[in-house]
């Protein structure tokens, strides 16, 4: 299982829930773990979001893989110029 | 991406060779985005709504139409609104709307209507022809009347999920993120600060104004030729607006004068191409600067409000910011990236930020180097700089105390990977600067600055020579010096010398997609898909000599430009160089290139300090930077010239639009300076030396430890600078630009 921490802005999306456990071994399975858990996450989700695992943020990537006891954290979708 | 292939000893890497572009711009042979012609092209040009709101009733062109030097004229009727391609539904409709206003001209200098005529000056002209009927709605500029109950709103329903019940519908974007206990941080506090600071909207201010050569046939094919920071994202977003197949359209960067992030999105060239494809003609279109001032990019302007609490020794014990970004008339201003960035140096137990996206009567904001993070900066360390003066400590000491490092948990959420902000506190604290004294009158600042950075879609491609030279193609325009480093990033693997070594920004026909040059990305990612692509060329190399020597290909190693038997048992060789295998490479197995095409994900985050000091005219409130030094974590600088350019350039930009750059609207909401003249940017003479530091914390996502460099440059300056400003004046200034008549009215407020 994957804790994935969320920004606090969706609480309002997971019944209040910060963190949310997920079984998943890649960032693409994350994010369809995530909406099937809680399904107004949809909305953010398709807006863009970055994840960061162990620190590292990947910004799009759904092929990223998610080790064991990693720290995951949901981000919103950085935009650079 | 996993690296298990780092390297720290460099023979190319690190060195300083003359610039590649060097000679082409030095004598005016480079061709910018005005510099292309073709047989029969027609002039285009942009008639632009003269009012902040209104209803667009009727446009009558029937009179342009008539004229003879006239061959096509477009509306919005003449853009495709349907179907939304895949991936573009939103910001597709953004773009479609700023580039040919719909039922609404949203601000002043909104496009409404467009023309192709047989010289510039007669679809000037021509301009003065098309009568439109406007009904005149309330408007609003301003980021915090924007907010107000009262306030018009610009779209219903541009809110998305985020937003709390009860917010007006100009707020179309809500963020919220931080950790830990704010009620109780503040509670162990020996000093709580609380202020409110304003920051107005500013241009990227590239020299070379938008500009492009567009040909579409009615069997939907194209040629594009743009200025631009990404030419995939002007093919794709071109083709939905038109209506056309993406592969259909040809898009060639040019060169480019400046970007900043400005040109990371399309404003003529859509309109271009559907003059083109009317009147079945070529068709040239260049913005005048005021085109550019009025309906291209600016920055966001914003509003903050933030709260920091201390402890006696320096302790930050909580933060709060709440950061308030108008972003023109459409979704998008970075207020989550001011947020997630505000506090992102500090390593804080009780930390909260909110984010807000509003929409106001302004122009499509763009993105500007590091889009967001320079005004939250402005606020949060005006505020560290305020309690560090009322506690009487030292601003160094007290940002070193509460710096983020490795293991750090980020104000965003995550914890840090290695990150370099200590060892830039550390060289600030021991740079001459932070120690010389100050004159009467003068004023030191201090600020820190974070910013991601970012990977993004890359593909590179690199060929051989029979005579052992090589060529690079990249798709991601230069706008740093990225020809330099990808060159010298190349010779380092290949083992060849950098003047060896050619590269191209290749066109969209010629190369996989790339991502924009935007997010500090192009060193990062374009460098390590050319080490990548030049790794998969040794790999052959290495098996051509393995074949001639009739050894196996792992008994082969590449050191130094040349094969080489990997140990004593391989065999007695004699190196093989470069140019030997490519010299019969066509037959012994044809030719030798490598490639790379993936989405590198491990941009690593960057830090920087910068230390100013500043002197201010109490007569005239004239402020001058006497001295300017820029501290900034690189990772590994490939060419340090470029890196100390990307530093001095963030901190000039960073002067301006601290002290002299604004948007100013009138009470009609009509932009009041659209020409240099009146919108000051800084010349070299209202600059000082700006020195440079290279940091270097190497990257763990790159091969050679590569952090971009050119946002981070520009978080500091506005806080650093108002800290100087604030410290010489004896007041503190909350609002930029810090211009003399506001200097003026400061100093008498204080008495």
């Amino acid at each position: 299982m994957v804790e994935v921490h969320l920004w606090s802005g969706l609480r309002s999306l997971t019944g209040g829930q910060q963190v949310v456990e997920v079984e998943a071994k890649t960032t693409g399975e994350l994010l369809r773990a995530l909406v099937r858990a809680h399904p107004q996450l949809q909305a953010p989700i398709d807006a863009g979001v970055s994840i960061a695992v162990d620190g590292r943020v990947i910004a799009t990537g759904l092929t990223e893989p998610i080790p064991e006891g990693s720290e995951v954290y949901l981000m919103q979708r950085l935009r650079g110029g | 991406m996993a690296l298990d292939d780092r390297k720290s000893d460099f023979t190319f890497v690190g060195t300083r060779p003359n610039r590649p572009d060097g000679l082409d711009k030095v004598t005016g042979r480079a061709k910018f985005g005005a510099d292309a012609y073709a047989p029969g092209m027609l002039h285009g040009a942009i008639l632009r709504s003269p009012h902040a709101h209104a209803r667009i009733v009727k446009i009558d062109a029937s009179k342009a139409e008539a004229h003879k030097d006239v061959k096509a004229v477009v509306t919005r009727a003449d853009f495709a609104d349907v179907p939304f391609k895949p991936g573009l539904e939103g910001e597709f409709y953004n773009v479609l709307e700023n580039v040919m206003a719909g039922e609404k001209a949203l601000y002043d200098g909104h496009a409404v209507a467009a023309v192709a005529a047989t010289s510039a000056l007669a679809a000037r002209d021509a301009l003065k022809l098309i009568e439109v009927e406007y009904e005149v709605l309330p408007h609003v500029t301003d980021v915090d009347k924007a907010m107000a109950p009262d306030a018009p709103v610009i779209r219903e329903g541009a809110a998305d999920y985020s937003v709390p019940e009860g917010m007006h519908p100009n707020v179309v974007r809500y963020h919220e993120s931080g950790h830990g206990d704010l009620e109780a941080g503040f509670a162990e506090a020996d000093l709580i600060i609380e202020d409110s600071f304003v920051t107005e909207a500013t241009h990227q201010g590239y020299i070379e104004p938008h500009a492009c050569l567009a040909i579409l046939g009615n069997d939907g094919k194209g040629e594009l030729w743009c200025t631009t920071q990404g030419h995939w994202i002007a093919q794709k977003t071109c083709a939905a607006l038109l209506g056309i197949e993406t592969s259909q359209l040809r898009v060639t960067a040019s060169e480019i004068g400046g970007g900043f992030g400005g040109k990371t999105t399309v404003f003529i060239e859509p309109v271009a191409l559907a003059l083109s494809r009317k009147a079945n003609r070529p068709v040239k279109l260049v913005m005048t600067r005021s085109e550019v001032f009025r309906a291209t990019g600016p920055t966001s302007s914003a509003s903050m409000d933030v709260k920091i609490g201390m402890k006696k020794d320096g302790t930050i014990s909580a933060a709060q910011g709440i950061f308030r970004l108008q972003g023109g008339a459409f979704p998008g201003a970075p207020g989550d990236m001011t947020a997630m960035c505000a506090f992102a140096p500090y390593n804080l137990t009780n930390v909260k930020q909110i984010g807000y996206d509003v929409m106001a009567n302004r122009p499509k904001q763009a993105a500007y180097r590091a889009p967001g993070a320079p005004m939250g900066a402005f606020a949060v360390e005006s505020v560290i700089d305020e309690l560090c003066n009322k506690l009487g400590l030292d601003p160094v000491e007290v940002r070193l105390k509460n710096a983020a490092h490795e293991g750090t948990k980020a104000s965003y959420g995550p914890t840090y990977e290695r990150i370099g902000l200590v060892e830039t506190l550390e060289a600030a604290k021991a740079h001459p600067h932070y120690s010389a004294p100050l004159k009467p009158g003068q004023g030191r600042g201090i600020s820190c600055g974070f910013w991601f950075n970012h990977g993004g879609e890359t593909s590179v491609s690199l060929a051989l020579s029979e005579d052992g030279s090589a060529q690079v193609m990249v798709g991601t325009p230069d706008i740093g010096g990225s020809r330099a480093s990808m060159a010298l990033m190349a010779a380092e693997v290949l083992g060849i010398p950098y003047e060896n070594i050619r590269v191209t920004i290749a066109d969209t026909a010629t190369l996989g997609y790339n991502d924009v040059s935007h997010g500090s990305r192009v060193t990062y990612a374009s460098g390590l898909a050319t080490i990548k692509a030049a790794r998969h060329a040794v790999e052959k190399l290495c098996e051509r000599a393995a074949a001639k020597w009739g050894i196996p290909v792992d008994a082969v190693k590449w050191e130094n430009g040349c094969a080489v038997p990997s140990g004593p048992n391989a065999g007695d060789f004699d190196p093989m160089p470069l140019a030997d295998i490519t010299a019969d490479m066509g037959r012994t197995g044809g030719p030798i290139s490598g490639h790379f095409e993936a989405t590198p994900e491990g941009a690593g985050v960057s830090f920087g300090t910068h230390i100013v000091d500043a002197e201010v005219d109490p007569e005239t409130g004239k402020t001058s930077v006497t001295r300017y030094t820029v501290i900034q974590d690189a990772g590994k600088a490939i060419h340090p010239t470029y890196v100390e350019g990307q530093y001095q350039g963030g901190a000039a930009q960073g002067i301006g639009w601290a002290l002299n750059e604004e948007y100013i609207y009138g009470e009609d909401g009509r932009l009041q300076n659209s020409i240099f003249l009146d919108y000051r940017i800084p010349v070299a003479s209202d600059l000082p030396m700006i020195d440079t530091v290279i940091v270097e914390v190497p990257n763990p996502g790159h091969p050679f430890g590569v952090r971009g460099v050119g946002e981070t440059g520009i978080v500091p300056p506005l806080a650093a600078i108002a800290n100087a400003v604030s410290n010489a004046a004896g007041v503190r200034m909350k609002r930029l630009p810090m211009s003399p008549p506001r200097i003026l009215a400061a100093l008498k407020d204080n008495g």
